[in-house]
């Protein structure tokens, strides 16, 4: 097994949740983008762990499966925040300023495109289009909640809602 | 009296479900018996939230636009209780032409009907046609219906309906698939997203039709995953579909079965392409193959499988209750019906617009979308998204309809249509493309995987000030590469905003070149930003410098250290005088 594949220190062990899944989808044919997908809601990303797990329970090699994750850009490998920033990208979105929200996003979080910030509040993610293109820039937060999505953003706009999310969560966090 | 209120993704984005629940709050507070229900995505986007009035006879009485929570009170107390119409929250004359100037024949429901209850939907016809259909013609007078009617694939390549289910028919196998590609993959198109948000039966419906011609028990719909409240009403409108009948065993009576599901998508523009659509759709990673075989002979599990987009699957029930020849009658020569078009970008009103094929480009933008923000110069329309290109303002006088946007070197494609003005760098709209595409090549050609590449370092070498002598003509070159060495429609259409910008905007890239200028004043490297006798010196702008380059006396004039200047635009934006001046 090559050095990629070895368990990951504080990862998810024990996949009970995900046991359901396969023994609904780990015998019917073509289902391997279902499963993963399905992992990735429970977990909230793909685990080198939980891919050798698939492989396991399904007979996949772990070598396509990584192959199908790192293909499709719903995957992610990495762990993120609460919040999932998805930034809109799209044409509209780039001929509205798309560019700037993100610098002030960046700016404010201090992290850039995949990375999530260091309390955990929020991962930012630029996608290639939200389809509200009449509302753009526009961005979408995704969180246990569900998801949001904002319109007509401004840099200052964009910067009051990361605000107000971090206080309500840093409040949780405090009260929790 | 009931009230409607439109709930797509655009709608909620505004804040319609909080407009919406203040409605039932304040109805439940006033004791009325009115019933709020949702709606898809009424078209008005630009209008959100609208809250439609019904009344008893179900005509459609008053439209409240950009109706927030707060203006709900007024909108119950004076027209639900006191029975006026609150004139300054309806919505205006000017705004009314912008549904009325539209033929409506795939949106007839969305934002009228309630796209979670199939009853709405049978109310207005819907699953008339299907019945129709199983009881009253054979999968030969379907095909023929439909090529009567001249319907052309809405995914992007035009190709007939028709042709495709009659291959797919007369091809034999043990089971065949009749696959939605509902996976809206091109940046800036949502028609997709509105038709299966607003009135997902007419898809299920459609795709049963199309079913039942070419032979087929299985359908699927492969749909985007960022589009959640889609695949949700689509989830639901399947249950309720089954509970009724309309799909499963022995449709109507018949010995015809078909059932549809849902499976979605992980997110590759690639996975439009047919081929690749299939490769997803088994749990591959979605890479293209070489055709022949075509899908119509050995697609999903290597079975005859037919791919519609969603917007074929929606015209079909109209076309089968009204007749091959009525959607033929609309439209051009070559090019029949309507097209739904996403108008978004520099454009005042922007939403969804269906219009006939063959209106001028004019019509769409300045009769319907009413022109460019701000009144500003309107310069070039992208159409086709990332395989199609940008059609200049010399040009607005061009009918939308395959053929003649195709002369142009751009393409109907999906139907998204970007207005550009003045502003927008023609060479940077070529980059920001390349850059999608070249992320988006699945990496199976090499001119696809390393050309896209090439050509966006080039791009992004002019746009940052380092363009050289004969990097147009190197483009040029890369360009034809790319489209002759790749297998499928990405590669193949990839360079075309790169060659349309070339075409019609050659002297923006000179001058990015060779006098060091972006002309719309839009590529950071090529700026300089200089303080004209309009500062005041309030010193605002040298507090927000983030690299101390502006300096100057309080109530002084300033100057910007061009050498130190980074370009950011701090300045410009902090500048309460307007005195910073962008070149």
């Amino acid at each position: 097994m090559c050095e990629n594949c070895n368990s990951q220190p504080g990862s998810v062990t024990d996949f009970a949740d995900l046991a359901p899944v396969l023994e609904k989808y780990g015998n019917v044919q073509g289902s391997l983008i279902t499963i993963l997908q399905k992992a990735q809601d429970i977990y909230g990303y793909l685990s080198m762990d939980a891919i050798n797990y698939i492989s396991e329970n399904t007979g996949i090699k772990p070598a396509k499966i990584y192959g199908v994750a790192t293909f499709y850009t719903q995957f992610r490998l990495k762990p993120i925040g609460k919040n999932l920033i998805m930034l809109c990208k799209g044409t509209a979105c780039h001929v509205n300023g798309a560019d700037s929200i993100e610098e002030a996003i960046t700016e404010f979080l201090e992290i850039e495109d995949g990375e999530t910030t260091a309390d955990g509040i929020f991962t930012l993610n630029n996608v290639a289009c939200l389809g509200c293109c009449s509302l753009a820039p526009v961005m979408m937060i995704k969180n246990s909640d569900g998801e949001e999505t904002f319109g007509n953003l401004t840099k200052d706009k964009a910067k009051t809602i990361l605000a107000d999310i971090r206080k309500r969560d840093g409040e949780q966090e405090v009260a929790g | 009296m009931r009230l409607v209120i439109g709930q797509g993704s655009c709608g909620v984005a505004t804040g319609a479900k909080k407009t919406s629940a203040e409605f039932e709050k304040l109805i439940a507070q006033a004791g009325l018996d009115i019933k709020v229900e949702k709606t898809g995505c009424i078209g008005n986007c630009y209008l959100e939230p609208i809250v439609d009035v019904y009344d008893d006879a179900d005509a459609l009485i008053s439209r409240y636009v950009q109706i927030q929570p707060e203006k709900a009170a007024e909108i119950v107390e004076k027209h639900l209780v006191g029975g006026q119409v609150v004139s300054e929250l309806a919505i205006s004359e000017v705004d009314e032409k912008f549904l009325s100037s539209q033929k409506r024949i795939v949106l007839r429901n969305a934002g009228v009907i309630n796209p979670e209850d199939i009853e709405a939907y049978i109310a207005v016809g819907g699953y008339g046609a299907i019945e129709k259909v199983l009881k009253e013609m054979s999968p030969e007078d379907v095909i023929e219906e439909i090529k009567v009617s001249g319907l052309r694939g809405r995914g992007g390549a035009g190709f007939p309906t028709w042709f495709k289910w009659d291959a797919a028919r007369k091809n034999r196998g043990k089971d065949k698939y009749m696959v939605c590609n509902a996976d809206e993959g091109d940046p800036g198109a949502f028609m997709d997203r509105s038709v299966l948000e607003g009135d997902p039966h007419s898809l299920l419906e459609g795709m049963t039709i199309g079913g039942y011609a070419m032979g087929a028990n299985e359908g699927v719909i492969y749909v985007r995953a960022e589009y959640p409240l889609a695949i949700h009403r689509l989830e639901m409108a399947i249950e309720q579909s089954r509970a009724k009948g309309f799909l499963g065993k022995n449709l109507f009576g018949t010995s015809y079965s078909f059932d549809i599901r849902i499976k979605a998508g992980a997110g590759a523009f690639v996975c439009g392409e047919e081929t690749a659509l299939i490769a997803s759709l088994e749990g591959e990673r979605g890479m293209p193959r070489l055709k022949p075989p075509f899908p119509a002979e050995k697609g999903f599990w290597q079975q005859p499988t037919n791919i519609n987009n969603v917007e074929s699957f929606a015209n079909v029930p109209w076309i089968i209750s009204n007749g091959g020849a009525a959607f033929g009658a609309v439209g051009t020569d070559k090019s029949k019906g309507t097209k739904v078009f996403a108008l978004a970008g520099k454009i005042k009103k922007g939403g969804l617009v269906e219009v006939p094929m063959g209106l001028p480009l004019r019509d769409v933008i300045y009769g319907i979308g009413d022109g460019i923000k701000g009144d500003k110069e309107f310069k070039a329309v992208q159409m086709g998204g990332p395989s199609g290109g940008c059609i200049p303002a010399s040009l607005i006088d061009t009918p939308v309809d395959y053929e003649n946007i195709t002369k142009t070197g751009a393409i109907v494609g999906s139907g998204g249509m970007i207005v550009m003005d003045e502003t927008t760098c023609m060479v940077d709209m070529a980059r920001y493309f390349l850059d999608f595409t070249r992320k988006e090549s699945c990496g199976k050609c090499n001119y696809c995987r390393i050309g896209t590449k090439r050509m966006l370092e080039i791009l992004e070498r002019i746009t940052q000030g380092e363009g050289r002598d004969g990097d147009i003509e190197l483009l040029i070159e890369l360009a034809e590469k790319v489209k002759d060495g790749s297998m499928c429609g990405l590669g193949q259409t990839a360079p075309n905003p790169v060659l349309t910008t070339i075409r019609y905007f050659r002297d923006e890239y000179e001058d990015h070149i060779y006098n060091k200028k972006c002309t719309a004043h839009s590529c950071k490297a090529l700026l300089t930003f200089e303080i004209t006798d309009a500062c005041t010196g309030c010193t605002l702008c040298s507090r927000r410098c983030p690299v101390g380059a502006i300096t100057g006396e309080r109530k002084q004039k300033h100057v910007i250290d061009p050498e130190k200047c980074i370009k950011c635009g701090k300045c410009e934006e902090s500048c309460k005088f307007s005195a910073i001046l962008r070149d």
